[in-house]
């Protein structure tokens, strides 16, 4: 049946290219229900992509990698906490300061593995069920960062919604004075959230130079460190929301690559701005539908304890 | 033994000029480090970053032109910050304006005209990134949507329609099929200001766009009615001040400031269109614009400092071999540090004894 082998594979590649979406947004996501907007996703993601592929490929264990990128993303989001946590700066400026800083630092660590390539993280085999028709390879022949992602998913969705932890993190981001009041930490608690994000991203990045595209480009994150934070917004700050969305734009991603394999007369160009496109729309159409409606109700809000 | 953040009511006169230059300083520190990370001896790192290029008459020159683009985009950016509105897709703008300004130049192009050319090229690319600039603007005001982040999906959209223009319909038919559409004709071209040198006229724009926007920002009711749209929002709703034209009127301006820069520069050193006009003019005009703390006149040296991060990573690619990503760390850590330090200006540091909880 080879139209199902086909469209397994196609199905297999969605979830693969959705995956770093899913990973970044995920820590944004509890980062933002803390109440703080961390725009510096992208640096820490391509941060988490270069500081991966170079201890991968320095040491030639994967793991090693994989948790470089994930210290790595949390250095870099500790420099943004201290600034807009900390020091109360703007936090669109920090994030943004954060985002260039990252790209430059990536670039720099990257520099002398242009051109190099990895054997790419391995997919995972469980017999009998990979080979399963159709799906057998979407959901049971992806790599460990895939099945990492949606165990993360899970217990971020149980954390925020079950424990107290997850409850004290909501309370500081829907309103921080009323937290304080309560002798809850905000501003120590904001941090821990975001070097979550920090870690989330640096997974998503090393998920790209290990895994989807084994090797190191500049700017190879391209956007999607943005197209996360959309997702945030477009998830409503709902984890499983982001599942849906990530996933989808995974889908509009893969599409528009085998729409420009058949040639069907369009140029390449407007079928990779689709993505791009998409979020704007999506972006959109989440406004229309929810006004805000979601979002914590200190987010962006830098919180300076008076006494 | 802890610290504590206090607001200063009053901000001191010298606090405001002090904080770039401690910003500055922070930054040079940031990169001594980086340079020794580097294996690079940090003194004569920094004489060829920033002190050899300007012992050169043709570099300082260079420096000027590279300011240019930053200086006009910075200027339009300090009134979207100033209304609080955060565009920061100016980079997609300057690609709108130089494609929807060359196309005059390439309509015109071998034609007999006169010229008229290169003021409508301007004028079309100040429109051009005016209605890029617009698109977030309506999205925010009509939906509600974040300006943040569909103004930098739209920068991706900009660079991907410039691509498939100069790979494909504008290429030019001799080109030896390089992406690049044909060389503008002397009337589609930006004169140069002396005979043999790089200053060009789109100094000379930029230079009356500081003026206009000093005096607009700082001497009329419009000016005011941005700033207070920013700092007071609800304020500014008792006054009687449109929340939503000022959002569509500093986005227009920036956005067309971001379209002049655009053709001025594919117009002037450049000369023709081509998949890449830009090395970030538009994220580092972010950083000029902060670091001339939203003010025209002071955006002026800001971004002549950041041309500088420019033009001596170009030099210290070629003689130190060091990679032009050591020019994103300084631009990135001069952002961080410009925050950091406005943070202590506007806060006193004080010791606090017991333990009064983070």
């Amino acid at each position: 049946m080879p139209e199902f082998t086909i469209l397994g594979a196609v199905l297999a590649s969605i979830v693969a290219a959705a995956t770093p979406l899913l990973l970044a947004a995920l820590g944004e996501l509890v980062a933002e229900r803390g109440g703080t907007l961390n725009l510096g996703v992208e640096g820490m993601m391509i941060v988490g992509a270069a500081v991966g592929y170079a201890t991968a490929y320095g040491s030639g264990s994967l793991l090693l990698g994989t948790a470089a990128a994930v210290a790595a993303g949390v250095l870099l989001s500790l420099v943004f906490a201290g600034l807009a946590i900390w020091l109360a700066a703007n936090q669109v400026a920090s994030g943004l300061a954060t985002t260039i800083l990252g790209l430059g630092i990536a670039g720099l660590i990257g520099s002398p593995f242009v051109g190099t390539r990895l054997d790419a993280a391995p997919t995972l085999h469980i017999p009998g069920l990979t080979s399963l028709p159709v799906i057998g390879e979407m959901v049971f022949g992806q790599d460990a960062f895939v099945y990492a992602s949606l165990v993360l998913l899970a217990a971020v969705g149980y954390g925020l919604a079950r424990t107290r932890a997850g409850l004290v993190l909501r309370a500081v981001g829907e309103s921080h004075a009323a937290a304080h009041a309560l002798g809850h930490p905000v501003r120590r608690i904001r941090t821990l959230a975001v070097m979550f994000g920090g870690a989330c991203a640096g997974l998503a990045g090393a998920h790209l130079s290990l895994a989807y595209t084994p090797f190191w480009a500049s700017d190879m994150t391209a956007g999607r460190g943005w197209i996360a934070l959309a997702l945030v917004v477009f998830s409503a700050w709902k984890p499983l929301w982001l599942l849906a969305g990530a996933y989808l734009f995974g889908a509009v991603s893969i599409l528009q690559l085998h729409v420009q394999g058949f040639g069907l007369g369009i140029p390449a160009q407007f079928l990779s701005a689709l993505p791009y496109l998409a979020t704007v729309i999506a972006l959109v159409i989440i406004s229309l539908l929810k006004r805000g409606q979601g979002a914590p109700a200190s987010l962006g809000m830098p919180f300076i304890p008076d006494r | 033994m802890r610290f504590r953040l206090e607001r200063q009511e009053a901000v001191s006169g010298i606090g405001v000029l002090v904080a770039p230059l401690l910003a500055l300083a922070a930054t040079l520190l940031v990169g001594a480090i980086m340079f020794v990370v580097l294996g690079l001896a940090p003194l004569p790192a920094f004489y060829i970053y920033f002190i050899e290029p300007l012992t050169d008459p043709w570099t300082i020159q260079e420096l000027v032109v590279k300011a240019c683009p930053l200086l006009l985009i910075a200027i339009g950016l300090s009134f979207c910050y100033r209304a609080n509105r955060w565009n920061i897709g100016a980079e997609g703008q300057y690609v709108a304006g130089a494609v929807l300004g060359s196309w005059v130049a390439i309509a015109t192009q071998g034609t007999e005209a006169g010229p008229w050319v290169l003021p409508a090229m301007l004028v079309f690319a100040a429109i051009g990134g005016a209605l890029w600039g617009l698109i977030p603007a309506f999205l925010r005001v009509r939906f509600g949507a974040s300006e943040i982040l569909t103004s930098l999906m739209l920068v991706y959209v900009a660079q991907l329609g410039l691509d498939y223009l100069v790979r494909g319909p504008w290429r030019d038919p001799g080109g030896f099929n390089f992406p690049r559409s044909v060389s503008f004709d002397p009337v589609a071209t930006v004169p140069l200001l002396f005979e043999d040198g790089r200053l060009h006229a789109g100094i000379v724009i930029a230079g009356v766009a500081v003026l206009v926007a000093a005096f607009v920002l700082g001497r009329t009711l419009v000016g005011f009615s941005i700033e207070l749209g920013g700092s007071a929002p609800r304020a500014a709703a008792f006054a009687g001040f449109d929340e939503k034209r000022v959002t569509y009127g500093v986005f227009m301006v920036s956005g067309a400031l971001a379209g002049l820069a655009g053709i001025i520069e594919v117009a002037g050193p450049i000369g023709n269109l081509q998949p890449a006009i830009s090395p970030g003019y538009g994220f580092t005009a972010i950083i000029a614009a902060m670091l001339g703390r939203l003010n025209p006149f002071v955006i002026v040296p800001a971004s002549l400092v950041l041309a500088l991060t420019y033009i001596g990573g170009e030099a210290a690619q070629i003689t130190l071999r060091m990679p032009f990503d050591v020019t994103r760390v300084f631009q990135g850590t001069m952002l961080i540090s410009i925050l950091a330090a406005d943070v202590l200006v506007r806060y006193r540091l004080r010791r606090v004894e017991g333990a009064a909880h983070a």
